[in-house]
């Protein structure tokens, strides 16, 4: 079985984030690291090429001026290869463009049994780009995964839902985008650190995928205003009268998260 | 000349900093507090590795050396697991050297790869009550048994006695009753029937406890033996360096987590309306402690690159365990007194890191004995013991 895991790589969001001005967006000119958000795809699709018995798991990401330090830990953890693209033409992309770079090089992989990516971004968040992926790779999309099986041959899913699970089965070839948390991620050994240093990456233009960049201005989406997020209120403070349990019920009720 | 950083040893920080952000101050004051040995933490730096990252690649281990294994534990302390989590792994990172180099093909094959997947657990058993420093009136000794030896002794300050299988123990096997011949090393097992382990209450790092071992009548068979008979001291030696180098590693760790919860600290804490950072008795301290942790820094891997290239290092080694010593104690006193009366609650853990930074400069060997070393075998002044 062979997957292909979209990675994004992005700022360290222990480091203290900065907004470019002229674009509101993240600037993301440093260093780069693997997105937690899609650590959970990798480490998803080597315990199912593992469960196979056979395969591979290769990883794709589309990044400013060359930078694959994320994509190596991704291949420390056991990823086999990598297509980066990397292209000054796409900065500025929309998630539409982004979708079609990340498709395209799922397809100069020749393709997989399985594409994974993570519900959303850490730095961006718009969740678009894993279902326009399997829009233009025509492949059926499962979001939100939980827990993913194969079993003979079909893609078993749990999927998260706001009431519950649904269990969705799936033929192969297929894309789904999986939740955080939903499987523990292995922290790179120092032998796999080591191996990945050699593992291939190979590097694309937008030209190469046949992808049209159209950059900031061609970009069918913006960023029109940032601002402060509004300071929380401060909560309600109950005199415990031996009766405050009501209270709590009725609050969460009021929440209906019981 | 030059000074550019090597990317192996980023990823390494990296990579070792990821797993120990999993292990924070709270978990190893508890572990300190409940004289916990640190399973969890253990188990994480075994399963990536870690722990084998010196042994040879042909045994399993990670094939590389000092300047790669002072580089975890410097991560390790600075983490803020100070010698709570360096003490958990220190030994059988380094600690099997004599075996790598003077032992048999059995006791390799046998002993290596388990150590390299982080699987055995090593005592090192040199010091005796009577025999502290002066290694040359160790009494422990072992008589032959046929093909076996018979080890009878005691033995003191035995760091992870209780948790380790097997010991690297020195014991006097020639006539003379003193003297640097006529020492040997085994390779023994640490047999419940046959030893008795005491824990020594002590002033920190209680995750890792020190004992007291006794051996009664300990039988351990021939091939045990690690290199030449009466050789022992000699191949023991060989692994002091890089034991130095790797302590003045996880000295400078320690220094640097106690300098960056004070700088935090002086930043934060406002007194007579501005940080107290502000005030040059609070910075100025700090300042020297950066500089000196750095300059010790720089002298640990001098030693360490000079061990793993085959050169002599024991005056860079000594220097180095000089150095990050009185640098790490000197950083974590500062941070203490940076943070007043706080400096003293164990909410803000600066008081443990003092504790064990206070440990590097008795262990592995004093201060006083280090200089003497300098003294005697780089200046050529005369003995006076």
């Amino acid at each position: 079985m062979n997957v292909i895991v979209c990675v994004k790589q992005i700022p360290d969001p222990a480091s203290p984030g900065e907004l470019d001005p002229s674009t509101n967006q993240l600037k993301r000119d440093g260093k780069l690291i693997l997105d937690e958000s899609d650590s959970y795809g990798v480490e998803m699709a080597l315990q199912l090429v593992d469960a196979a018995g056979g395969g591979e798991v290769s990883i794709i990401s589309m990044a400013p001026n060359g930078e694959m330090s994320g994509m190596r830990t991704a291949l420390a953890m056991g990823a086999v290869k990598g297509v980066l693209v990397s292209d000054p033409a796409l900065a500025g992309s929309d998630a539409l463009t982004t979708a079609k770079v990340l498709a395209g090089a799922v397809q100069t992989l020749g393709g997989a049994d399985l594409v994974i990516a993570g519900t959303e971004s850490s730095d961006g968040y718009t969740g678009t780009v894993p279902e326009q992926m399997a829009e233009l790779l025509g492949l059926p999309s499962v979001t939100f995964a939980k827990s993913v099986k194969v079993d003979g041959g079909a893609l078993k899913v749990s999927r998260q839902t706001e009431e519950g699970f649904d269990e969705v089965t799936c033929p192969l070839p297929a894309l789904i985008s999986v939740t955080a948390g939903v499987v523990e991620p292995r922290y790179p050994s120092f032998k796999g650190i080591m191996a990945a240093k050699s593992k291939p990456v190979d590097t694309k233009t937008a030209a190469d995928l046949g992808v049209t960049a159209a950059g900031w201005a061609g970009a069918q989406q913006a960023i029109v205003e940032v601002a402060q997020a509004a300071a929380r209120q401060a909560g309600e403070v109950i005199e415990d009268d031996g009766e405050t349990f009501n209270k709590i019920v009725e609050f969460l009720d009021g929440l209906k998260v019981i | 000349m030059d000074f550019e950083q090597d990317p192996d040893l980023e990823l390494i920080r990296e990579a070792v900093g990821a797993i120990c952000a999993g292990f924070p101050d709270d978990y190893w004051s508890a572990c300190d507090r409940e004289h916990r040995f640190p399973w969890e933490f253990y188990e994480r730096m075994a399963a990536g590795g870690w722990i084998g990252i010196a042994i040879p690649e042909e045994y399993g281990g990670g094939g590389r050396g000092i300047v790669e294994a002072v580089t975890v534990m410097r991560t390790v302390a600075a983490s803020g697991a100070a010698m709570n989590g360096c003490s958990a792994i220190h030994l059988t990172v380094f600690g099997l050297n004599p075996v790598v180099v003077f032992g048999n093909d059995r006791l390799k094959q046998t002993f290596l790869p388990r150590a390299a997947a982080g699987d055995l657990h090593v005592a090192f058993g040199v010091t005796e009550p009577d025999a502290g420093t002066d290694t040359s009136r160790i009494t422990t000794r072992a008589t032959r048994d046929g093909d076996n030896w018979r080890i009878n002794g005691r033995k003191i300050w035995t760091s992870k006695a209780l948790e380790s299988e097997v010991v690297l123990l020195l014991a006097r096997t020639g006539e003379a009753a003193t003297g640097f011949d006529g020492l040997s090393l085994f390779l023994a097992d640490l047999d419940p029937a046959r030893v008795q382990i005491s824990p020594i209450p002590k002033l920190g790092r209680n995750a890792v406890a020190s004992c007291e071992v006794v051996y009664e009548d300990l039988e351990v068979e021939g091939w045990r033996l690690v290199g030449e008979e009466g050789k022992g001291f000699r191949h023991i030696l060989h692994g002091l360096n890089p034991e130095r180098i790797l302590l003045a590693g996880e000295a400078i760790g320690i220094g640097e987590v106690a300098l960056q919860r004070a700088v935090a600290y002086a930043g934060e804490r406002e007194v007579f309306g501005r940080p107290i950072g502000a005030n040059q008795a609070i910075s100025h301290p700090l300042a020297r402690a950066h500089v000196g942790l750095h300059a010790a820094w720089l002298q640990t891997m001098e030693a360490a690159w000079r061990y793993d290239q085959g050169l002599e290092c024991g005056e860079a080694a000594n220097s180095a365990k000089y150095l990050a010593a009185e640098a790490s104690f000197a950083a974590a006193d500062a941070a203490v007194q940076t943070h007043g009366g706080m400096g003293y609650a164990t909410e803000y853990h600066v008081e443990r890191y003092w504790r064990e930074s206070r440990l590097q400069k008795l262990a592995p060997v004093s201060q006083e004995m280090t200089l003497n070393y300098v003294a005697q075998q780089v200046l050529g002044l005369p003995r006076s013991y």
